[in-house]
């Protein structure tokens, strides 16, 4: 059960995605530079208040994010944390829609409700955003359950933190997903803090694999700043839990760069850590690779780097272009209104 | 000057140093110093033991503070936002509230839990809601809510002397306000309301977050020459009626000022006690300043838009008439 994941995908060389080994490794490059450049951004914005609230980074876990959701379907289902802006973007809502919502603007993907924690977005089965520690865990499972009893092959990637393995909600949920043999993929991404809190002040048994064990759902530890042993894993539990093999754990190894928010001061970390971290950033990481093995030439990353920083560019025009909803509106969608005439539903 | 959250940390500081029994425990109450900072130097000054940092367990830690409670101990619980205790809320309402009338009074629970509430930072709906009056339906509870420094600073040890449970509530928007706190201060009474304006015309009742939005309004009005009294009821349960009553009966007029939703609310008991009790003595119908009953939004205008202002409290007097 739980156990070796160098073998499971650690050193591999890039490997064939749908589009072809070299397109896949530059995509995947590419999806994780998204994520970095456009939280860049988020800090500045927030620095010049156009961002306001709880606004906690993915960086230094893009290679989570991306390498999950890369071997998801478009009818597979989404569940994330209030630190989501990654998986809202790698699982394709737009960057305009993201930071639309981030700036409180009508033209976000909830509206301007929601803000940095709660995106949302049906169109691509992404079910939140949800800021209650180990909340979306039980949700992860009731979608599972309605797609198994309605036949549906699909499945639904359930990210959480380590410091949601403490709740009571992961364990019920584990239990019930294995006990019903529902097709979810549990991401655990351990980052070793929970804010303040190292894992070893918060676990009494640190192996967090072996708690997804202890359930009956098969788990592995994945390098989670090795975006192809991510994907790599990834993809073949995604194919076992699709073909009806039950629950299966992930649990990604990884670090978060920055402070847990914006209002964190970070006293607890050494920074020495946080240094040696920062010599594994997934980014870095990938791209030596791919120049190693070849796939990178001269130029491209370049060329990258300029598509990606046009397309934030793009995104903050849009979303300062954007409009706030009316207050008038406060109160729709408090209960679920009626389709009105001429709307598609 | 001292902030109200350095009001709060001597409260700590003081209940720690004066009663052995005594200990903090929570998510990231030692070495983070606090979500809010209140906590903040506390573990350097008190050690591991006693400002003891949980796991991400709400309902266990909760849990474990009523076993404390019932074994000798002194527990001072901190939840980090309202929200979160939804998560320990059967711990509360199902064993801290009961056990002492389900055990025909063998047993108390002498525990005190010290949370966030209220909206105003742009923290959206998992992070910004007021539920104190769901607390205070509750039997066995006592729930308080600090809105000046001295309560702050005064409100815990007179709660962790009470032999049964009692709850005090943070409103997140006050940490930051700074003023000055006489050197002597210390406990204070948590059983009544207090009048913070007097007033002939009108009785403006607050609690919380809603205090300073009623003095505010309070001011407003005195420059159109109505004098609103305004009372900050501190303690939610019980409630103070005869402050409250006392004052109605003089101002003819009520508007209760309450940040949590008006279906259900501390305001809709508020204003069902002022009919029960000086239903003759009023001029008008009772008017409610609440929240709009949405789970609350991000966007700031929204925000804003769903707590009460002191603009609707201003209006809500004028409404009133007189
Ligand atoms: C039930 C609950 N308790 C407390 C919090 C406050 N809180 C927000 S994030 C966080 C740390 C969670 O850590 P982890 O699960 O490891 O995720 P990470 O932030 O590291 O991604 C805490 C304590 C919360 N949001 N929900
Ligand atoms: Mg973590």
């Amino acid at each position: 059960m739980t156990g070796a994941t160098a073998a499971r995908g650690g050193g591999a060389e890039p490997a064939g995605g749908p589009t072809g080994e070299k397109d896949h490794g530059i995509h995947l490059l590419q999806q994780m530079l998204r994520i970095r450049r456009f939280e860049e951004r988020c800090a500045e914005l927030y620095s010049h208040s156009l961002i306001r609230g709880f606004l906690h980074l993915d960086i230094g876990e893009e290679a989570c994010a991306v390498g999950v959701i890369d071997t998801l379907s478009p009818d597979d289902a989404v569940v994330a944390t209030y630190r989501e802006h990654g998986h809202a973007l790698a699982r394709g809502i737009s960057m305009r829609a993201a930071m639309a919502e981030l700036e409180g603007k009508v033209e976000g993907c909830s509206r301007g409700r929601g803000g940095s924690m709660h995106l949302f977005d049906a169109a691509t089965r992404f079910y939140g955003g949800n800021a209650i520690v180990g909340g979306g865990l039980p949700i992860a499972v009731g979608l599972a359950l309605a797609d198994h009893l309605q036949g549906r092959r699909v499945v639904t990637a359930c990210f959480f933190g380590d410091g949601a393995v403490a709740e009571g909600e992961f364990h019920e949920s584990m239990n019930l997903a294995a006990l019903w043999h529902l097709p979810v993929l549990f991401c655990c991404e351990n980052n070793l803090y929970a804010m303040g809190t190292a894992l070893d002040r918060s676990e009494s048994e640190t192996d967090l694999s072996l708690k997804a064990a202890s359930y009956r759902v098969p788990s592995w530890e994945v390098d989670g700043m090795d975006v192809l042993a991510v994907e790599d894993a990834a993809r073949s539990a995604v194919e076992t839990v699709r073909a009806g093999g039950g629950p299966h754990f992930l649990e990604l190894r990884t670090y978060r760069f920055r402070a847990h928010s914006m209002y964190d001061p970070d006293r607890y970390r050494d920074k020495a850590e946080i240094e040696q971290w920062k010599q594994r950033d997934p980014i870095p990481l990938l791209a030596e690779r791919l120049t190693a093995s070849g796939v990178l030439t001269d130029g491209d990353l370049e060329r990258i780097e300029g598509e990606v920083g046009a397309e934030v560019d793009d995104a903050v025009a849009f979303a300062e272009a954007g409009t706030y909803e009316a207050t008038e509106d406060l109160e729709r969608f408090v209960t679920s209104e009626p389709v009105r005439a001429g709307e598609a539903s | 000057m001292v902030t109200y959250r350095e009001a709060m940390r001597q409260a700590i500081r003081e209940a720690l140093t004066r009663d052995d029994r005594a200990f903090l425990m929570g998510e990231d109450v030692g070495r983070y110093g606090g979500c809010y900072a209140v906590s903040l130097g506390l573990l350097e000054e008190f050690g591991p033991e006693r400002i003891r940092d949980t796991p991400l367990s709400e309902s266990a830690f909760v849990g474990a503070g009523i076993g404390a409670a019932l074994n000798g101990m002194r527990p001072i619980v901190e939840i980090m936002t309202v929200n979160f205790s939804l998560l320990a809320l059967d711990q509360i309402v199902n064993n801290a509230a009961t056990l002492s009338y389900m055990s025909g009074g063998q047993f108390n629970v002498p525990l005190v839990i010290r949370m966030t509430t209220g909206a105003g930072r742009q923290l959206g709906a998992q992070h910004s809601h007021s539920l104190e009056g769901w607390y205070a339906h509750i039997p066995g509870l006592r729930a308080l809510a600090p809105a000046t420094l001295e309560d702050a600073r005064g409100m815990l040890w007179p709660a962790l002397q009470d032999p049964d449970p009692v709850i005090i509530f943070e409103h997140g928007t006050l940490y930051n306000i700074e003023g000055e706190l006489a050197d002597d201060a210390g406990p204070v009474d948590i059983n009544t309301a207090a009048v913070r304006r007097p007033g002939d015309d009108v009785t403006i009742i607050t609690y919380g977050g809603t205090m300073r939005t009623g003095l505010g309004a309070a001011e407003q009005l005195a420059g159109s020459g109505v004098s609103a009294e305004v009372i900050d009821l501190r303690c939610l349960r019980p409630l103070d009626t005869a402050t409250i009553v006392s004052s109605v009966a003089r101002t003819h007029r009520a508007v209760i000022v309450d940040e949590g939703w008006r279906t259900g609310s501390l305001a809709a008991e508020v204003s069902a006690r002022i009919m029960e009790e000086v239903f003759y003595d009023l001029d008008a119908p009772v008017a409610r300043v609440c929240s709009a009953e949405v789970p609350m939004p991000y966007a700031k205008h929204l925000e804003d838009a769903a707590i009460p202002q002191v603009a609707d409290v201003v209006a809500a007097v004028q409404m009133l008439g007189g």
